[in-house]
């Protein structure tokens, strides 16, 4: 220890011990990334060809609008018709490509959900390209967005946290029962009943369309999940109150109670009043 | 253009202003239709056939109300919610017959009146709404008798001091009126936020580093001071207190790429590379807001839809907002968190009275 001690600080002295340790330090930080760093530093044959694959899929299926590099085409008034993909990462491709939104059937304001075509294999795979391309957030495990994960004891408290959020953070466009709602100009909050967890864990992580992003770092993994936890116990409520007309409040409520209960009372007083059975057919007016 | 000249035209010779003048009856009345009789007024057998009829209505209704209360002891409430289209059989069946007994009462009312109940047409007269002249001079004569013996105009010290006590009698009105105060003062003119003070994640509390926050990224937040505690160990804020601080101090933070922002001036540097943050309180009557357009960067009010362009300094683009959102100046304290520069430079939420 002493000897070492010793011929550092002999070291030092020299004139070229600044760049030795700075260059010394830069060999162990690049080597530490290429070992720690994954799958595109371990680079293995079968990862590469997987973004190879994923590239031929991205070709037919994507590069029409995305440009054949994910690099974006931007029309002539200087929109977008597709936004370019470097840094929006796999959870995105993930999101977009297995709730059936992406590929796009036609440019619009909202790019409607439909049936998804691709197997996993090829989601996978383009999101492999895709993240490829710039780095951006990765599929999360399954343990990050299932809330049956959440132990027993823990999940009631977890709901009632993840209501909190939700309502904080989530009704003001998905509904205080999470059913969807209007946005301007045709746009939409879709409703989050029946949606698969990885994809309300997804959608928050990447912020698909007009949806803000809610990152990691704000709105924690263990929040998300405890929203998600809120979500399917409230889809697994029942409904006690019969139709729902929606869930959309005074909106629904007051256009079915003004127009359709109203409205059959109407209808029944003007059908009573306007049956009369006389005697004589025709001797009246 | 001719044609033949009508009664009434100028240039009708007839015309004149007695002609004119409004007849009595212009077209006579047509008097009311003959009455028909209806089949139950005429057959005995009809008649017998409304009146089962009738009844046959009154006892549905009774067996509705029967089977309400068998319903009700048979399905238990809250447990067979997958029954009868996924709304339990309770719900379902106590409203169907609960509905049909009463529905089944007013229809037998109404087949009751209009089969069997007389229909003959009746005519009344109207009658002018004044009472008769002889009434109202008596009245009048009345009352001038009651003038006259209380003696008013001949005692101007009761009738002036009755004025002066009736007169009074609004002071104590004008004064309790004192109890709606005291006036709000300065306080709805500031917050919370003071300089320094750590922007943080709404319910969680987590504090906020630029690094962590996305283009595109919303985050409902709160001023730390709600999530920190006194000396002894105590909420600083608490209750309604904390709910009143909340009401005025609750923020929204944004993050829009740089090139789209379009600062006004003396608003330079009060965002950190897009971060921004304004108010979530609504300008127009004061609605939490967090509906945003990620890709428009527009904020909408859920109330009445005012809209607010968050990369223009909050500037109203649609709705009944007056004011643009009001904007919390922001920057980075030594351990790299988002604070407030200082409180908001103006009041939050909707105008008011002395806000002019």
């Amino acid at each position: 220890m002493r000897l070492l001690t010793d011929r550092l600080s002999r070291k030092r002295r020299s004139r070229y011990a600044g760049v030795v340790v700075m260059l010394l330090g830069l060999l162990v930080t690049g080597g530490a990334y290429t070992v720690l760093s994954p799958a595109q530093a371990s680079d293995s044959a079968s990862a590469q060809s997987t973004v190879d694959e994923g590239r031929a899929l991205f070709l037919v299926g994507c590069a029409s609008c995305h440009g054949r590099n994910g690099e974006g085409i931007t029309t002539q008034n200087g929109t977008q018709y597709g936004p370019p993909l470097a840094g929006v990462g796999a959870a995105a491709v993930d999101f977009q490509v297995s709730t059936g939104r992406m590929p796009a059937a036609r440019p619009g304001v909202q790019v409607p959900v439909k049936e998804n075509i691709y197997s996993e294999a090829e989601i996978s795979q383009l999101a492999a390209f895709v993240a490829s391309l710039g780095a951006g957030p990765a599929i999360p495990p399954e343990e990050a967005y299932n809330p049956d994960a959440i132990p027993a004891d823990e999940r009631t408290e977890a709901i009632v946290r993840g209501g909190q959020f939700f309502r904080t953070n989530c009704t003001a466009c998905h509904n205080f029962a999470g059913t969807g709602g209007a946005l301007p100009q045709g746009k939409y909050a879709p409703s989050l009943m029946g949606v698969e967890p990885v994809h309300i864990y997804e959608a928050m992580l990447t912020g698909p369309q007009q949806m803000p992003v809610f990152s990691d770092g704000v709105v924690r993994p263990e929040e998300k999940r405890d929203i998600i936890a809120y979500l399917k116990s409230v889809e697994e409520n029942p409904n006690y109150g019969g139709a729902t007309l929606g869930s959309l409040g005074p909106v629904s409520e007051g256009l079915y109670a003004w127009l359709v209960g109203i409205g059959a009372c109407v209808g029944f007083c003007v059908w009573i009043a306007s049956h009369s059975t006389r005697a004589k057919k025709g001797a009246q007016g | 253009m001719t044609h033949p000249a009508l009664p009434g035209d100028p240039g009708d010779p007839n015309t004149s202003h007695d002609a004119l003048a409004v007849a009595e009856e212009p077209i006579p009345n047509p008097g009311m239709d003959e009455h028909q009789p209806r089949p139950t007024d005429i057959d005995p057998e009809a008649e017998r056939r409304a009146e089962r009829q009738v009844a046959t209505f009154f006892a549905l209704s009774g067996v509705s109300a029967v089977l309400f209360v068998v319903c009700y002891f048979l399905f238990s409430i809250g447990e067979d919610t997958d029954l009868l289209g996924g709304y339990g059989a309770s719900n379902v069946t106590l409203g169907l017959f609960l509905g049909l007994a009463l529905l089944f009462i007013g229809v037998g009312a109404i087949q009751w009146s209009r089969k069997l109940m007389s229909d003959v047409e009746i005519s009344e007269q109207r009658h002018p709404a004044a009472s008769p002249p002889e009434d109202r001079e008596a009245a009048l004569t009345a009352f001038s008798a009651g003038v006259d013996d209380s003696g008013i105009a001949r005692r101007p010290l009761i009738r002036n001091s009755l004025i002066g006590s009736l007169a009074l009698l609004g002071l104590p009105v004008v004064v309790l009126l004192r109890d709606l105060g005291p006036l709000p003062g300065s306080k709805l003119a500031s917050t919370v936020w003071t300089t320094g003070m750590r922007l943080v994640n709404d319910i969680a509390g987590t504090p906020i580093k630029p690094s962590e926050i996305q283009i595109g990224q919303l985050i409902n937040g709160e001023p730390a001071v709600f999530y920190e505690e006194n000396e002894e160990g105590e909420p600083i804020f608490e209750g309604v207190e904390l709910l009143q601080a909340k009401a005025k101090a609750a923020i929204i933070i944004v993050r829009i790429e740089p090139e789209d922002i379009t600062p006004s001036s003396g608003r330079e540097n009060w965002g950190i590379d897009g971060i921004l943050c304004y108010s979530k309180i609504c300008t127009h009557v004061g609605c939490p807001i967090s509906l945003y357009e990620q890709q428009t960067h527009l904020m909408l009010c859920p109330c009445h839809q005012s809209t607010f362009d968050l990369a223009d300094s909050g500037k109203v683009i649609f709705g009944p907002a007056a004011r643009s959102l009001p904007q919390l100046p922001i920057m980075i304290d030594d351990e790299g968190y988002l604070v407030a520069q200082s409180d908001f430079t103006e009041p939050v939420g909707p105008s008011y009275w002395e806000r002019g």
